[in-house]
């Protein structure tokens, strides 16, 4: 039964059916939820006792880490889709996540920069935690280079599946850097052994704060599939118009071919 | 909401997270609108309407 309503809800025209009626109501309630989740970072939540108000920086800085390293998973699944069961919507979904993940990496490492400076004293070190992400972004980066520069989509697909699947290799490193060296990150303060290291003043609105952008992340992916689904019927249509436009060319060509050859030297 | 000498970092780290966000946000949203005007009017091309 599971498999029926996965086959049915991934088939692409069932998906642009579905997604189309969720969109604006994925839209709307994300927008309603950033705003509460801003609301709680800059009236609510107290200043930290060691960090004082630089703490609102990881409002957006957490959550931004989580869904760049959780869109890198997404795609890894994706890319294990396309591979094995050779799924439409699979290099579908890879294709749209790509720069919403290099997006939230990108935010997570500049508002890391710059929470950093005031408390570390320095925009950036050579942290195992930081450079690995800085490479998350570098492969975000390789991954979308890949895509533009092989035009046929399943020729493309395949090989950024594979070239995802290496990657991957660094989302247990990022995870597991700040235990596995000594590094001037913080060790895990949310999801951790013994439960949460945060206050609950605190943690509540940042896990309000994951949600929001976690849904606003969802919405931009169903937004961006739609669009490469479309972007791949308009392809599949341009080769069928120059196709015709070929076969018409061919039938005119015998034409020419039997006509007498101009002298050399002639005016056309 | 006053945040003292932490006011610009905080500041940057919002604004960069809106100038990122948002560029995405209108990029999915024009990208989405060009590729289906162009479907439909190769749609229209092929039933060969005007």
């Amino acid at each position: 039964m599971w498999t029926a309503l996965w086959n049915r809800l991934a088939h692409p025209g069932h998906f642009l059916r579905w997604s189309g009626a969720a969109l604006p109501w994925l839209a709307a309630t994300s927008a309603v939820l950033v705003a509460v989740g801003l609301y709680l970072t800059f009236f609510v939540v107290p200043p930290d006792y060691q960090q004082g108000d630089t703490v609102r920086i990881m409002y957006v800085h957490v959550p931004a880490a989580i869904l760049g390293m959780g869109f890198y998973g997404a795609m890894t699944l994706s890319a294990i889709g396309t591979l094995v069961w050779r799924h439409p919507l699979a290099d579908v979904s890879q294709r749209a996540a790509a720069p919403i993940g290099a997006a939230f990496t990108l935010i997570c490492l500049v508002t890391g920069s710059l929470w950093g400076k005031p408390m570390w004293g320095t925009y950036w070190v050579w942290d195992a935690r930081l450079t690995s992400m800085l490479v998350l972004f570098l492969i975000y980066c390789g991954i979308i280079a890949l895509w533009r520069t092989i035009e046929d989509p399943s020729r493309a697909a395949r090989a950024v599946s594979i070239l995802t699947l290496v990657g991957a290799v660094n989302l247990p490193i990022i995870k597991f850097s700040v235990n596995w060296w000594s590094t001037l990150h913080q060790p895990a303060s949310i999801l951790r052994m013994g439960g949460s290291s945060i206050d609950s003043s605190m943690l509540y609105p940042l896990l309000e704060m994951v949600l929001a952008m976690t849904l606003l992340g969802v919405t931009l992916h169903l937004q961006a599939m739609r669009t490469e689904i479309t972007r791949r019927r308009v392809r599949t249509l341009l080769i069928r118009q120059a196709e015709r436009l070929d076969a018409g060319a061919q039938e005119i060509a015998p034409v020419t071919r039997g006509a007498a050859p101009l002298p050399m030297g002639q005016a056309i | 909401m006053e945040f003292g000498h932490y006011a610009s970092f905080i500041a940057g780290s919002y604004g960069f997270a809106a100038l990122v966000l948002g560029a995405l946000i209108l990029n999915g949203w024009r990208d989405g609108r060009a590729q289906r005007r162009l479907l439909a009017e190769l749609q229209d091309d092929r039933l060969g309407r005007p």
